[in-house]
């Protein structure tokens, strides 16, 4: 059975070693300015460095380790060709302000990815400046309001949408200064029309929406739900984080939506680095290009360049032009999948996806509420198991780390009671989804006691994570 | 096809699913909407992908194959080997943000450590483990003050790069935040406080001072301006060059309630300006207000030390439209480099890393103003960056650089009108004396032209 490295690792404070190192304090420093407190940086020799986060990496557990099915965060292989080629110093070792002359291969790539994502998206413009999803999300609704007030628009204040969005959805709809309208959704799991025609008026700004949803479904609805909006005044904004599972299938910037962003960290494979650096690039249709952020990279008969001159543009929403590396392996990736890569890439993340829901779905351990038919990810409950045996999801979640699996995203969307979000993605074979299966099922079999008291075998026992928030210690000194 | 191994074996699959083919799994897209294939180049091998690549960074030229000048907030830096060894482990770099605490007690200690550090050299109490970058960091913190005093008018120095301007603009539509700006004295480049206290009133949620600003210089009467601030009631937000608090004091200890800055320069490449690092740290009784991601420690079960994802009830994955701000995706890559960066340097070695910074910076300043026609803009106490004005026009001086394959600074005047032939130079520890020496011998030239 698997079992995880676990070391009593001290903390970087307690393995450094003491000095008697003195501070050389500079001598010209005005002294208002000059720092007079010894600075506390624990200093240990390279050897203890390495070995400390050594043991900790041993001690974390990345798609390189195993499954990783977390729903909506498509958690695919990160080729390692992706990862050389980014290091290239050629690369790295470039600064945003050189001359336009010395950054021709940046520039290049940057506009070569844009086209690559209008051509996958069905948009016409893009901006590769948000650093993730959710940033692009808020730069979404800039663009948004720009354009009903460029139209001399000031009423609509008010972005709806549905009960299964993404929590950031929300979140950056708030921020960008907007009243939120939640609509549940129909028994299908799918957009409730008549719910939309009531929530929409002359004060809708954006209807905000992720297709396939978040249960993994696709809005078939889609072109009527995208005409509802245009006819009320309002624009209709794609969430991108389910793109891995149409590409070559079907294009939103088709459906009708016109903003969509990217995360780049999902569905083209650039590593999620423990929580970032990410990309959330924004595609728009024509009639929103004037807005987009500034610089653009635009290219005439000779180079290319970066165009600063753009009246209508919202300005910037981040320093800089994007976090550059990650695009570099999100192009890279695109390279080398190429148009048949990318659309097998969907045919089979939504075929894992499919071939897990109907093997689990067999045992009757498992509910699917809803529409049978899913793209590539799919919601069970365990609701049932809760009324049985008292085990909840989140003891699932945490028994399946004992097996050396990475459990699904759990309680989302809110509308599944006891919800395992399941997201399996094409990079894993036919036998990681078999044994991941028949785990999910051993589970539901297992003593409720074994499960109630997982993990066993990861570092540290089932943590205690309300702990963390009630009595915050958040550095060491707070120790 | 590439990583996708049950490829050989779809059709074994669909008939365990009872489908026939593929197309069941997408028969509830609308015939209308469907498409067949996408409009782009065939696949690559990974051999005919290196070499496009290859070919496509032969474009390029790095700080490596040219002297780099520029200032504007980002300069190439050493970076020790152990750092990029670290970040390379794939069990750090393929991991999702860490929900799941059980099977993620190495990052959380990581991030937590990285915490703890940056409120030790920023002097305050607590840390988050990242924003994107230190642009949106101040937006960030901005839209803090404003949560935690509920007032809406904000005070920014127009000594701030244009970028952060634009960005904060973008950031204060929608809880409609006014900012207004205060003047820098044109001969110190320093914040004018008579324009502050005239500006300054008890409606104010927070004002922005940084030390150094985008000038590079370092605001040395920041005591006073702490007092203005504080008799006010606003709050003290100040961005800070994370390599300058070696030998500089810290945001803490002269006051301020929050602190931002950039840390790419902590062990992350330039990366063309991206990724990037966003420090924010904060007084402790902020904390519930802070944004963004925060690490803490508790116990398992059994009592045992363990970390976990702390005050999530302020997050965008709970509190949905609630939320203290919408970030999920943060930095954590670049967090990790620069707390085994900051284990590398010790207190010892960061304390030395900053005076060369600082005393490179002096040294350039001076050589180059030993020239002919070239000034200091500002007569201040600068950092590592710092303005020149050239009696001349200075787009010649840069091409004329070039041509000798050595990148001149940041043309002001593009973005600061009043900056007429300004150039805002930067160094760090990778240059020498004989770096400068092929500067300052081609600068001479120039003028002897």
């Amino acid at each position: 059975m698997y079992k995880s490295a676990s070391y009593d690792e001290p903390l970087l404070n307690k393995l450094a070693q003491l000095s008697d190192d003195k501070c050389d304090f500079v001598n010209n420093i005005p002294q208002t300015l000059k720092r007079n407190k010894k600075i506390k940086i624990p200093h240990l020799d390279e050897t203890q460095i390495v070995r400390h986060f050594h043991r900790l990496s041993q001690m974390n557990y990345g798609i390189d380790s195993g499954m990783y099915p977390l729903g909506s965060c498509t958690m695919k292989y990160n080729p390692k060709i992706c990862e050389e080629i980014s290091s290239w110093s050629k690369f790295s070792g470039t600064h945003p302000f050189q001359d336009c002359s010395t950054i021709q291969g940046n520039l290049e790539i940057m506009f070569e990815l844009e086209r690559a994502l209008c051509e996958i998206t069905g948009m016409d413009f893009f901006s590769l400046q948000p650093a993730a999803g959710a940033h692009g999300e808020f730069l979404g609704m800039l663009i948004t309001r720009a354009y009903h007030e460029k139209r001399k628009d000031f009423e609509r204040n008010e972005v709806i949408l549905s009960d299964t969005s993404h929590g950031t959805n929300p979140a950056s709809v708030t921020m960008a200064g907007y009243k939120l309208i939640e609509i549940p959704s129909t028994d299908e799991g799918t957009v409730d029309l008549e719910m939309l025609k009531k929530a929409l008026s002359t004060k809708t700004a954006c209807f905000m929406h992720t297709n396939p949803n978040t249960l993994g479904i696709f809005e078939d609805e889609i072109l009527k739900i995208s005409d509802l909006v245009h006819k009320a005044g309002g624009l209709l904004y794609y969430d991108g984080a389910n793109m891995n599972a149409i590409m070559g299938k079907a294009r939103p910037g088709d459906m009708g939506f016109d903003i969509v962003h990217l995360n780049l960290h999902k569905t083209f494979s650039t590593p999620h680095g423990g929580g970032g650096p990410g990309s959330g690039p924004v595609g728009v249709k024509m009639k929103l290009e004037k807005f987009l952020p500034i610089p653009r990279i635009c290219k005439d008969e000779k180079r290319y360049y970066l165009d600063y001159n753009a009246k209508d543009s919202i300005g910037k929403i981040k320093g800089f032009y994007g976090n550059f590396s990650v695009l570099l392996k999100a192009y890279t990736y695109i390279t080398l999948m190429g148009k048949e890569g990318l659309k097998e890439t969907s045919e089979i993340a939504v075929l894992n996806s499919n071939y897990m829901k109907e093997k689990i779905l067999k045992s009757k351990l498992y509910e699917l509420p809803f529409k049978k038919l899913r793209k590539h990810e799919f919601v069970l409950s365990c609701e049932n198991l809760k009324q049985k045996k008292n085990i909840r999801a989140m003891d699932i979640a945490k028994r399946l780390m004992d097996y050396g699996l990475h459990p699904p995203t759990i309680y989302f969307p809110l509308i599944v009671k006891e919800a395992l979000m399941i997201e399996p993605t094409e990079s894993e074979s036919k036998k990681d989804l078999d044994n991941y299966v028949d785990t999910l099922i051993n589970i539901a079999k297992e003593d409720p006691e074994i499960i109630k008291n997982a993990p066993n075998n990861t570092p540290v026992k089932r943590v205690d994570d309300v702990g963390a928030t009630k009595n915050p210690i958040l550095t060491w000194d707070m120790i | 096809m590439k990583f996708i191994p049950n490829s050989p074996i779809k059709e074994m699959m669909l008939k365990e699913i009872d489908l026939k083919n593929i197309e069941d799994l997408f028969s509830d897209i609308p015939k209308k909407i469907k498409i067949n294939n996408l409009n782009l180049p065939n696949s690559l091998t990974q051999q005919e992908t290196f070499e496009k690549l290859k070919e496509l960074s032969s474009k390029n030229k790095s700080f490596n194959e040219m002297l780099i000048f520029l200032g504007g907030g980002i300069k190439p830096h050493f970076i020790p080997s152990v750092v990029k060894s670290i970040t390379s482990r794939s069990e750090f770099f393929t991991a999702y943000t860490p929900y799941q605490s059980e099977a993620s007690q190495g990052f959380l200690q990581a991030m937590f450590e990285y915490q703890s550090i940056i409120a030790e050299i920023t002097g305050l109490d607590v840390a988050n483990c990242s924003l994107y970058d230190g642009v949106t960091a101040l937006s960030e913190a901005f839209l803090m003050c404003s949560r935690i005093n509920k007032k809406k008018n904000f005070l920014i120095p127009n000594n701030i790069s244009w970028e952060k301007k634009s960005v904060l603009s973008n950031y204060a539509k929608g809880p409609d935040i006014k900012i207004n700006e205060i003047n820098y004295d044109a001969k110190t480049g320093k914040v004018d406080i008579e324009d502050l206290k005239e500006k300054i009133n008890k409606d104010i949620s927070g004002v922005y001072v940084e030390n150094p600003n985008f000038f590079g210089i370092f605001e040395d009467n920041i005591n006073e301006i702490n007092e203005i601030i504080k008799d006010s009631g606003a709050l003290f937000v100040v961005g800070i060059d994370p390599l300058s608090l070696g030998v500089i004091k810290s945001p803490g200890d002269y006051g301020a309630d929050i602190s931002i800055g950039e840390g790419r320069s902590l062990g992350n490449p330039l990366n063309f300006g991206g990724s990037s690092l966003g420090i924010f740290s904060c007084k402790k009784e902020f904390l519930r207000q802070m944004p963004g991601r925060i690490i803490g420690m508790t116990k398992d079960k059994e009592g045992k030390q363990a970390f976990s994802m702390a005050l999530q009830t302020r997050e965008q994955h709970i509190r949905r439209g609630k939320a203290t701000s919408n970030i999920c995706t943060n930095e954590g890559l670049c967090a990790l480099a620069a707390v085994t960066y900051l284990a590398w340097l010790g207190c010892k070695g960061f304390e030395d890393l900053s005076r060369i910074n600082l005393e490179n910076g002096q040294k350039l300043a001076k050589k180059i103003t030993s020239i002919n026609g070239f000034e200091k803009k500002f007569n201040s106490f600068h950092f590592n960056e710092f303005v020149i004005k050239y009696d001349g026009d200075i787009k010649t001086i840069n091409k004329y650089l070039l041509r000798r394959n050595i990148q001149g600074g940041f043309l002001l005047e593009e973005f600061y009108p009043q900056m007429k032939n300004c150039m805002l130079f930067g160094t760090s520890e990778l240059h020498n004396d004989i770096k400068f020496e092929k500067l300052i011998s081609v600068l001479k030239e120039i003028n002897n032209v």
